[in-house]
């Protein structure tokens, strides 16, 4: 036990020593690695934030009844009637012309609405099914729209299923991208220990001869390519905070003018942890399959 | 402790190195092994060290079949192996108690006391205030008394050395020979294939005489 943490403290401080040793060679290292994984980790980020736009609306999706214009209240409380007795219905809520008014007119729209000759909102019911499926979804909208004094019925689900449908595109290239950087990372790493072991050549070889395990040989290349992989990782960190705290200035703007209530995430503690955690193991896996490769000649 | 039967070793593209070599080196015991340039002595060190295969036949150290064990048993054999190499191999990238401390460091040892025991190896062989000293700046005397001091640090129970004293002075090459003299009086089993046979006289050791890879019978 306490050869083994000798062992690994010394390994470490060769791997970091080594690092060192070649400033320039771990900078445009640490570059590259870094740009890649900042690719899939932004890529990954941005989708969790435009995910909750779809929220709400595609988990229950909500269905708009508008009346017509001549609809009098007493017609509009017959429909709310028909809604509250209606099976499919789960719930509905009735925002009446005047309501919708007011409320515009709270929001600073008072001079148009009051240029307009008259109230030209509809009542509204917003209708909650009791089942969210796209089959019932289309039959209660059917059955509604046929209603008396029913102008119109909105199923607001469409665009979120859209959104849906593209956040899953999005979703497949960002592994894609992942999946193809981490491939470059391993190559990367994988090469630089080729050309270290090759430099070391004299160093493995009298090791071996004093008694030297693959493993204990193998060990500071193995943190080295660790090292390295989470050198690449922090850099990945950096760039995307980095461009993220930018874009959330503008992104917060385009929300303000749209009325969305749309933030961009910033990274947290965790999705850091284990973009290093991440990067490293792909650096050390690397290191791995280099040193199999490479020691075998000795 | 070794044994050899009907060992041969035949180089890739060469002829037999070593042919039908027998012999039996008992524990604790001084052997000097003799022979010409070319005779064998360090093909036959190398294939106790597990360096070399050999063709045919079996080495044996400790009743382990060194010439068969695998990979990743071979460390474990060298660990137990203090060699002084013909051509030294030591590492020109680091200080002379970086290059003793390695055998150390491989093993694991506690650094503190590991340090203790390379000031310990650099002063036996005369080289206490040398050990900032980096080896290309060292002369060849001085070279392979760092040699030594490397295969002697971890105390191995069986010291090979391949001609240890071929740079050294008269004083230096005596006092190797003693300090090998020192190791076997503790129980170290030493080899040390060496043309200056007078060197060790005194010690009355064992010989194995090597002539063209082939056992010299002798007296
Ligand atoms: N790696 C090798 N490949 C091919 N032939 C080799 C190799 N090593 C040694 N030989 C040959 O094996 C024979 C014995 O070599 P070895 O080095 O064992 O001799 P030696 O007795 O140690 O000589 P010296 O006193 O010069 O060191 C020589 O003919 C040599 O050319
Ligand atoms: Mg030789």
């Amino acid at each position: 036990m306490n050869a083994w943490l000798t062992h690994q403290r010394a390994a470490l401080a060769q791997a970091l020593r080594r690092l060192a040793g070649t400033p320039t060679t771990t900078l445009l290292a640490a570059i590259s690695i870094g740009i890649a994984l900042s690719l899939p980790a932004g890529g990954h980020l941005l989708l969790t934030s435009l995910q909750q736009l779809g929220q709400g609306s595609s988990a229950n999706p909500q269905i708009s009844v508008f009346m017509t214009l001549d609809a009098d209240a007493k017609a509009s409380e017959k429909v709310g009637e028909q809604l509250k007795v209606n099976p499919a219905v789960g719930a509905a809520q009735f925002i009446g012309r005047e309501t919708t008014q007011k409320r515009l007119r709270e929001a600073g729209l008072a001079q148009v609405i009051d240029s307009l000759p008259r109230n030209p909102f509809p009542d509204t019911f917003v209708v909650t099914p009791a089942d969210s499926s796209p089959e019932a979804l289309e039959a209660l909208r059917a059955e509604l729209a046929k209603l008396p004094h029913v102008d119109q019925v909105q199923v607001d689900s469409a665009w979120a299923k859209r959104l849906s449908v593209l956040l899953n595109l999005g979703r497949t290239v960002v592994w894609l991208l992942a999946g193809l950087f981490g491939i470059g990372l391993i190559a990367l790493v994988f090469n630089t220990i080729r050309l270290q072991v090759l430099t070391k050549r004299e160093e493995i070889e009298v090791s071996r001869l004093l008694g030297a395990t693959d493993t204990y040989i193998g060990r500071p290349f193995y943190y080295f390519g660790a090292l390295q992989g989470l050198l690449g990782g922090l850099l990945a960190c950096a760039i995307v905070f980095a461009s993220f705290a930018i874009l959330q200035a503008r992104v917060a703007e385009l929300a303000e003018l749209y009325r969305m209530g749309f933030e961009l995430h910033q990274l947290k503690l965790t999705d850091i942890l284990a973009l290093l955690g991440l990067s490293a193991a792909l650096g050390w896996l690397g290191a791995a399959l280099s040193v199999r490769q490479h020691l075998r000649d000795f | 402790m070794i044994t050899f039967k009907n060992v041969y070793k035949r180089y890739p593209q060469g002829m037999d190195a070593l042919a039908d070599i027998n012999f039996e080196i008992a524990q604790g015991t001084l052997t000097l092994l003799k022979g010409h340039s070319g005779a064998g002595k360090s093909t036959l060190l190398k294939l106790i060290a597990a360096v070399e295969k050999p063709t045919a036949g079996t080495v044996q150290v400790s009743g382990e079949n060194v010439g068969a064990l695998k990979r990743a048993a071979v460390p474990w054999l060298r660990r137990n192996i203090g060699m002084v190499f013909q051509d030294q191999k030591l590492l020109f990238d680091r200080s002379a108690f970086a290059n003793v401390m390695l055998p150390l460091q491989i093993i694991g040892f506690p650094p503190r006391e590991a340090e203790r025991r390379v000031r310990a190896a650099l002063d036996k062989v005369g080289l206490a205030d040398r050990e900032r000293a980096m080896p290309i700046a060292m002369s060849g005397g001085e070279q392979q008394r760092l040699a030594i001091a490397r295969a002697v640090v971890s105390r191995p129970t069986l010291l090979l050395a391949d001609e240890p004293t071929a740079h050294l002075d008269a004083d230096n090459a005596r006092d190797v020979a003693r300090l090998f003299h020192e190791f076997q009086q503790v129980g170290v089993t030493v080899v040390i294939a060496t043309h200056n046979e007078e060197l060790y006289v005194p010690y009355a050791p064992d010989r194995i005489s090597l002539a063209h890879g082939r056992l010299e019978v002798s007296a």
